[in-house]
């Protein structure tokens, strides 16, 4: 292959993944500006909320109880090699508020959350619902787009501070049945080597991810395709990106949060 | 009036519209007829500003539209879609009542209610429909819905994209039947596009022909079986032969 070929074959999805990048960043920065511009379409902010909050309480607990059980399995079996297993409570408790509890619930609600954007936006532009709202003089990105990621940033860090509780909790109770942990120790344990920013980092983390997954589901579905195929693609990539996304953001928050 | 001078609009290599000229009077009722794929949609999208035109002026009332202030002018217009367009997520009424209840439009919630049923009511649907979802609705259901939405803030100017497509001939009899009466009620100016031949007839004061991205004919619906213009002859005959090729 020629040179000149091959700069072509670098060249040009370098050259379309930086006008997606651009792209995507000039969305945020709009939804962003929206946010203190009124008018405010409160009734579609609380249905998000619960759609976003609420709904998705049950799968990111499910997540967080095996997830916080399992942890203390691992632990204390890896403890064992080098008698460590008094260790479990605390590393539990900090794994949990700090990685695993805002990293999962932020995966799981990238696959529940996004995904329902993404194929909820897509039909509506591929049925017309976008063009509808512009001829009633509403702004789409303000009636649909905003409500969604401003309850997404605000309900995620809840269901991760939830999440943070019951994972635990499931760590607590593998510990006091299947690894002879006393009760009252282990939650001591627990709470005396939790620092409040363990929880407060992991809580600004949910809400860093409640972003990314709702942008990605509204940009993504807001310039779905057409058809069935488009809105499966949409939805598609609204998931692959929102969860590549919130893995590096966990990255580059954590270094941010903790190596300093 | 709404005219449109050298309108031209290109997808990547695909170019819809080639200098479109067409005049619609105040208070007329126009139809754009033409085949599939010959821009007519693109054309209604581009007065009302959901697409950008390459080159050529729109104007409305002699105010060039891209000028205008956006709600202003939007408030103006009424647009019964394809497909209805619904909103799924809001009831009946509330899909009606939607312009209503928001921005400069917006009255009490009880009142624009009032509105949205009486509006229903227009259009030959009880007030049991009004707290449905679009979803438990017929098709037909869905563009009477779609029409009482059109209408509900009183528009100056009405677009309607396809309005009979999908029903039986029945229903697209009552709804061609309902457009006329509305748009002479009100006295609104009404654009409408379609392939149906009997909605032509029924809701025209005037017809322009569309093709290959220009308006081939223009003149009274009256005047349309007597031309003698090739295009219009083979499109209203419904004929394989003739100028316009069946592969597009």
């Amino acid at each position: 292959m020629s040179p000149a070929l091959m700069l072509r074959a670098i060249g040009r999805p370098a050259l379309e993944s930086l006008a997606s990048i651009g792209r995507v960043a000039l969305f945020a920065v709009q939804i962003v500006s929206h946010l203190f511009r009124p008018p405010f379409y409160y009734r579609e902010f609380l249905v998000q909320v619960m759609q976003i909050g609420w709904f998705s309480l049950p799968v990111v607990g499910l997540t967080a109880l095996f997830t916080g059980g399992a942890l203390a399995l691992q632990i204390y079996s890896g403890g064992a090699r080098f008698n460590a297993e008094s260790v479990v409570p605390s590393i539990v408790a900090i794994g949990m508020v700090r990685e695993l509890g805002p990293v999962l619930g932020g995966l799981m609600v990238a696959a529940r959350v996004a995904s329902s954007i993404a194929a909820e936006l897509g039909t509506m532009k591929v049925t017309e619902q976008i063009d509808a709202l512009v001829t009633l003089s509403t702004n789409p990105l303000k009636y649909l787009a905003v409500p969604r990621v401003l309850a997404a940033t605000l309900a995620v860090p809840v269901l991760v501070g939830v999440g943070d509780a019951i994972g635990i909790m499931g760590g607590w109770l593998v510990g006091i049945t299947r690894l002879d942990f006393n009760s009252a120790t282990y939650l001591k344990n627990t709470i005396d080597f939790l620092e409040a920013w363990d929880v407060g980092s992991g809580l600004v983390k949910g809400a860093a991810f409640g972003f990314i997954v709702a942008l990605m589901g509204c940009y993504h579905g807001m310039n779905s395709g057409r058809g069935a195929q488009g809105v499966g693609k949409a939805t598609k990539s609204a998931v692959v990106a929102a969860s590549v996304l919130i893995l590096a953001a966990n990255y580059i928050l954590t270094e941010v949060f903790f190596t300093s | 009036m709404i005219e449109l001078s050298g309108v031209t609009k290109a997808f990547g290599p695909k170019q819809v519209l080639r200098g479109v000229d067409l005049t619609i009077a105040s208070g007329s009722s126009m139809v754009i007829i033409g085949g599939s794929g010959t821009g007519k949609s693109v054309l209604l999208k581009c007065i009302l500003g959901l697409i950008t035109p390459d080159g050529g002026t729109i104007a409305l009332d002699g105010q060039d539209v891209r000028k205008a202030e956006r709600d202003d002018f939007l408030a103006r217009f009424g647009m019964l879609f394809q497909g209805g367009a619904l909103f799924d997520s809001l009831r009946v009424w509330e899909n009606v009542a939607f312009r209503l209840m928001r921005g400069h439009q917006k009255r009490p919630k009880a009142e624009a209610r009032e509105i949205a049923i009486e509006k229903l009511r227009r259009v030959g649907l009880g007030p049991d429909v009004a707290e449905l979802f679009p979803a438990e609705l017929s098709g037909g259901m869905q563009k009477r819905v779609s029409l009482a939405r059109a209408i509900a803030a009183s528009p100056e100017i009405i677009f309607f994209d396809e309005p009979t497509t999908g029903l039986d001939p029945i229903m697209s009899g009552v709804i061609n039947e309902l457009i006329r009466e509305i748009v002479v009620e009100m006295g609104a100016t009404a654009m409408t596009i379609t392939h149906d031949m009997s909605s032509v007839r029924a809701i025209a004061d005037n017809v322009a022909m569309l093709h290959e991205g220009v308006i081939k004919w223009t003149g009274p619906v009256a005047e349309m079986d007597a031309t003698d213009d090739p295009y219009v002859q083979q499109f209203i005959h419904g004929r394989a032969e003739g100028p316009i090729s069946a592969v597009r």
